[in-house]
């Protein structure tokens, strides 16, 4: 075995960066680093950052850690956006825009990955944290360890992709990276690699966080609260974790045969021996629509949230809503072959496929009539949430339309792959689930840190996102039915889309300008903090049981847990002016140690990945062993929790009594 | 204070949405709108199915938008003398109502789409037309190949069809997956290796389309386009006459000449082959069909570690497809 031969595999100087877009992305990465590093050295932080962050195992401290990164991430995939846009604007004739054809598929590949795995499913976890256990009037998620293990692993993965830009490639095969493309024959360097191995990680994470989401729900509601009963982003999570824990698996293992393939010399998905790239396709879409459902239901929730919340008024058609979640759940499965009606399965399946996939319409619309029934007869107060829950019910509206001619095996051989279909299902995700994230943020904002976000600047934020969505995408709608297909990094003068394609790209400006305004928003809150305090803790008179503690919640949420007797728990206890028993029937109440584990086994993954990727052997070993071996330690440990009494439970509530009352 | 301003760009934003909306418009009815101008019968009849679609689908929005809009405007906070009724959340004939109408819609709509499905399957061979010409397909690096084995001769990059004579595509690919599209012709099928795909089409007008890949494919996927001229009947027969008459230095379309056309380039110019090897296509097809040898290694590549090379294959042995 030659295995040692070379320390650092195929790693060498070659990896580091060329050309002066990626130099560039790459100094600014570093810099960014290491100023950071040194403002936390200059003002001695890290054993704070350490301790009460990193090693946390609050479920408030892991959600805000999910959206810090997600927010970071949104501004590289942004980035990819604009340089995709400024490219196929520059570039058409004898013009060849700024950068080459693979750097150009790199960066929409990147800019793909990003913004499911590291953005929306970013967000998607860190909003579930921050305030599903509170709203199930629990004091943390069933397994608190193993959801510090689920962030650090999505770092991971999230710190191995932005490592592609520094040493090395990143993938060239698109953001699905379909065989045969993405096998050795036609991918040879290590941009797949890293593609596949960043997933892996992250994907792990996923899987952990969807179970332990589901026994939160299944095993720790508040007593009284019956499924029927609960808040209906519950619900919308309960559905969404169902299809990580049904789905996820098979994405794993989808990769784990690609990796193999790469890199044990198999013969899964090639072009030859025996390889069918076909079943890869089928796999990766058998995840990849459900995964679709995963992050639209959470945000389903939180818009049926909102739209109570911001009506006064309770959620119109709670059981409806509820069949609704379930039946877009069980259909989801049924549908990922409408991805690749073009693979020339016969007219038998693909009509099949696609009357399911309109079927799917019906739930979604029952929940688009329900929404719009809550408002009906309440008291509608258009705060930002609110706007942008208007925002997403025409765009999705719109896009769902755009998606019922899709579903259309005949229509769709028109328009795969072409910007009709990019311009379809950014409208479903970008509306759907990027503006229902956004709307959860500003309406949870105040829980979380204890003051609101500035109001107006978050309005500007709203308009301008809208307005550069609608800029963007709608030229991609008429592109497309022009015949311009997708991922094209130059093109004919003559075909005349040059113009549409220069409206797309100021339109991602404005998207920028958005951006610009929520940045500007929280460093103005910030300043003004003093000003926008939530003392109440319930800033917008809500609902559910989070807005019955004090903003922000005490590190255990509730000093004793709540008994619920109906839905809107909290609502109708302020309706009937039933105030909490006091601190009388106090108990000790038992929380989870921070550990170091979490990020020492994501650090040890991270390690695997990156040696696996640059075929270093002994680090890889060294690695995966570190993995176990951190695994098992950790399981050796016996004091996992330790006890808050009942005179520190009753010190801190009285102080935050004051707090509220003052 | 700001109330003014806002005012001032909601109107100024109002102005620039209406103002940049006809210019679209104006901007769309001068362009090439491929999909909704079809040159050919199944472009057209896929053109008729979105427009169905779409216009069924405005059954549900308009109604949508009127509700949102409508509801959000009666029952906005400010307007103190809408009912308010805090605790009204149910109701079984609303509900009812979106359940059943949706599902109304739906059912009209599958069973066009299973129709369509069947009429518009691209393996069907199109009725009521004479024997379609033949035309086989292949995706290479990054260009396409196109073989007219009834006449025996070959084209990269360009396409020539006759008018109303229905084309049948055997498509396969030797390189990545791509997939086959003439927009204005009709809709797409994938091109894959070791299998064939099939695609009818019927061109009706004459003139120049544009046709290209619409999968990703590599580096020279963007240059992939090629232009398929539609000429009447009689320019076809000259057009193949004129291809066999090439000069004699031009070669024909051996095992040889393919091999070098399969290395990758981008941009290829168009060319012609006045003759062609007969069992080329089959040869492509096949090529990826054959069971591994039993000894072989996996493909060896030059920054692959020393260790795959040497790993035992054995499992190899009785994989056979």
């Amino acid at each position: 075995m030659n295995i040692f031969a070379n320390f650092l595999g195929r790693l060498n100087f070659d990896a580091l960066p060329h050309d002066i877009i990626t130099i560039g992305g790459a100094i600014t990465m570093v810099l960014v680093g290491a100023v950071g590093f040194g403002l936390m050295t200059y003002f001695k932080k890290w054993r704070w950052l350490w301790t009460n962050w990193i090693t946390s195992t609050d479920h408030k401290k892991i959600g805000i850690m999910y959206i810090i990164i997600a927010m970071v991430m949104l501004l590289r995939g942004l980035a990819d956006a604009l340089m995709m846009r400024a490219q196929q604007a520059l570039s058409a004739g004898d013009a060849h825009g700024i950068i080459d054809s693979d750097h150009f598929q790199q960066v929409f590949s990147a800019h793909g990955t990003i913004m499911i795995f590291f953005v929306a499913m970013g967000l998607m976890f860190g909003l579930i944290n921050l305030v599903l256990p509170q709203m199930l009037g629990s004091r943390d998620v069933a397994f608190p360890f193993m959801n510090n293990v689920s962030l650090w692993l999505f770092a991971a993965g999230m710190l191995l992709i932005n490592v592609s830009l520094m040493i090395g490639e990143f993938s060239p095969a698109g953001w699905l990276a379909y065989p045969p493309l993405s096998e050795l024959a036609f991918s040879p360097g290590v941009g797949v690699d890293y593609w596949i191995w960043s997933l892996q990680i992250a994907g792990v994470g996923s899987l952990l966080s969807g179970i332990n989401f589901l026994v939160t729900i299944i095993k720790m509601r508040a007593p009284g609260m019956t499924l029927m009963k609960m808040p209906m982003f519950a619900w919308s999570v309960f559905g969404s974790m169902s299809l990580v824990v049904f789905a996820f698996p098979i994405l794993t293992v989808t990769l784990s045969l690609l990796a193999l393939d790469r890199t044990l010399g198999m013969h899964f998905f090639t072009t030859d021996a025996g390889g069918n790239a076909m079943m890869y396709v089928n796999l990766i879409w058998a995840w990849g629509h459900p995964e679709v459902y995963i992050l639209v239901l959470p945000a389903f929730g939180i818009f049926s949230e909102i739209v109570a919340t911001f009506s006064r008024k309770r959620l119109f058609g709670y059981t409806s809503m509820v069949y609704a979640i379930w039946a877009i759940v069980l259909l989801s499965f049924t549908v990922w072959v409408h991805h690749f009606f073009t693979m020339g399965a016969g007219a038998d399946v693909n009509a099949f496929f696609g009357i399911m996939t309109m079927i799917i319409g019906v739930p979604t619309g029952v929940k688009m009539f329900n929404w719009i029934f809550t408002m009906y007869k309440g008291r509608v107060h258009f705060d930002s949430p609110m706007l942008w829950f208007m925002g997403f019910v025409v765009l999705f509206t719109i896009g769902g339309v755009a998606g019922v001619i899709l579903s259309m095996p005949p229509a769709d051989f028109q328009l795969h792959n072409s910007l009709f279909l990019v311009a379809h299902f950014h409208t479903m995700i970008v509306s759907g689930v990027l503006f229902g994230f956004l709307a959860g943020i500003s309406y949870w904002f105040p829980k979380v840190f204890g003051f609101k976000l500035h109001e107006g600047l978050g309005k500007c934020a709203f308009w301008s996102w809208l307005t550069g969505f609608i800029l963007a995408f709608v030229p991609l709608y008429i592109l497309g039915l022009m015949g311009a297909t997708r991922r094209l990094d130059h093109y004919d003068a003559s075909l005349g889309w040059q113009p549409l394609f220069i409206v797309a790209g100021f339109g991602i400006l404005f998207i920028f300008l958005g951006v610009g305004f929520q940045v500007l928003q929280l460093l103005w809150s910030i300043r003004k903090r003093a000003e926008l305090r939530d003392t109440t803790g319930d800033p917008w008179n809500a609902r559910t049981l989070e807005w019955s503690t004090t903003s922000p919640a005490p590190f255990y949420n509730f000093a004793t847990i709540p008994t619920v007797t109906t839905r809107d728990a909290f609502w109708e206890r302020k309706q009937h002016k039933d105030e909490p028993t006091s601190n009388v029937s106090l108990e000790p109440i038992h929380m989870p140690v921070a550990s170091p584990y979490g990020p020492l086994i994501a650090a040890a993954a991270f390690a695997f990945g990156f040696a696996v990727v640059w075929h270093i052997a002994w680090l890889g070993i060294v690695a995966f062993l570190a993995v176990v071996g951190f695994i098992i330690s950790r399981l050796c440990q016996d004091a996992t929790e330790y006890t808050v009494t009942v005179d520190e439970i009753a010190a801190i509530e009285r102080q935050s009594a004051g707090r509220r009352y003052a | 204070m700001y109330k003014k301003y806002i005012r001032a760009l909601a109107v100024l934003g109002v102005l620039a949405a209406i103002g940049l909306s006809i210019a679209g418009w104006l901007y769309v009815r001068n362009a090439n709108v491929a999909l909704l101008n079809p040159a050919g019968h199944i472009a057209e009849r896929e053109s008729h199915l979105m427009m169905f679609a779409a216009a069924l689908s405005l059954v549900v929005v308009v109604p949508v938008f009127a509700l949102l809009f409508g509801i959000a405007w009666r029952y906005r906070a400010s307007n103190t003398k809408a009912t308010y009724k805090p605790d009204w959340d149910h109701n079984n004939w609303y509900e009812s109502a979106w359940w059943l109408i949706p599902t109304c819609l739906i059912l009209v709509l599958s069973v066009v789409t299973w129709n369509s499905s069947h009429e518009l399957d691209p393996y069907r061979k199109l009725a009521g037309t004479a024997k379609p010409l033949q035309v086989q397909v292949v995706a290479l690096n990054w260009k396409w190949l196109f073989i007219y084995p009834e006449q025996n001769l070959a084209t990269v990059s360009y396409l020539t069809l006759p008018q109303n004579r229905s084309v049948e595509f055997t498509i396969t690919s030797d390189a990545t997956m791509n997939s086959f599209w003439i927009p204005q012709l009709g809709g797409q099928i994938y091109a894959m290796t070791g299998m064939s795909t099939k695609l009818h089409l019927l061109p009706e007008q004459i003139g120049t389309f544009t046709g290209a890949s619409a999968n990703i494919s590599g580096e020279g996927f963007a240059h992939m386009t090629f232009k398929t001229n539609v000429v009447s009947q009689p320019a076809f027969d000259d057009w193949v006459a004129h291809a066999k008459r090439l000069p004699p230095q031009v070669l024909p379309l051996s095992q040889k000449t393919y091999k070098e056309l399969t290395e990758p380039t981008q941009g290829y110019a168009p060319t012609t082959y006045p003759r062609v090897d007969k069992d080329l296509f089959d040869s492509i097809l096949m090529k990826y069909m054959k069971t591994a040898p039993p000894t072989a290694a996996p493909k060896p590549e030059e920054h692959t570690d020393e260790h795959q090379h040497t790993m035992p294959m054995s499992g190899m042995d009785h994989m056979d497809m």
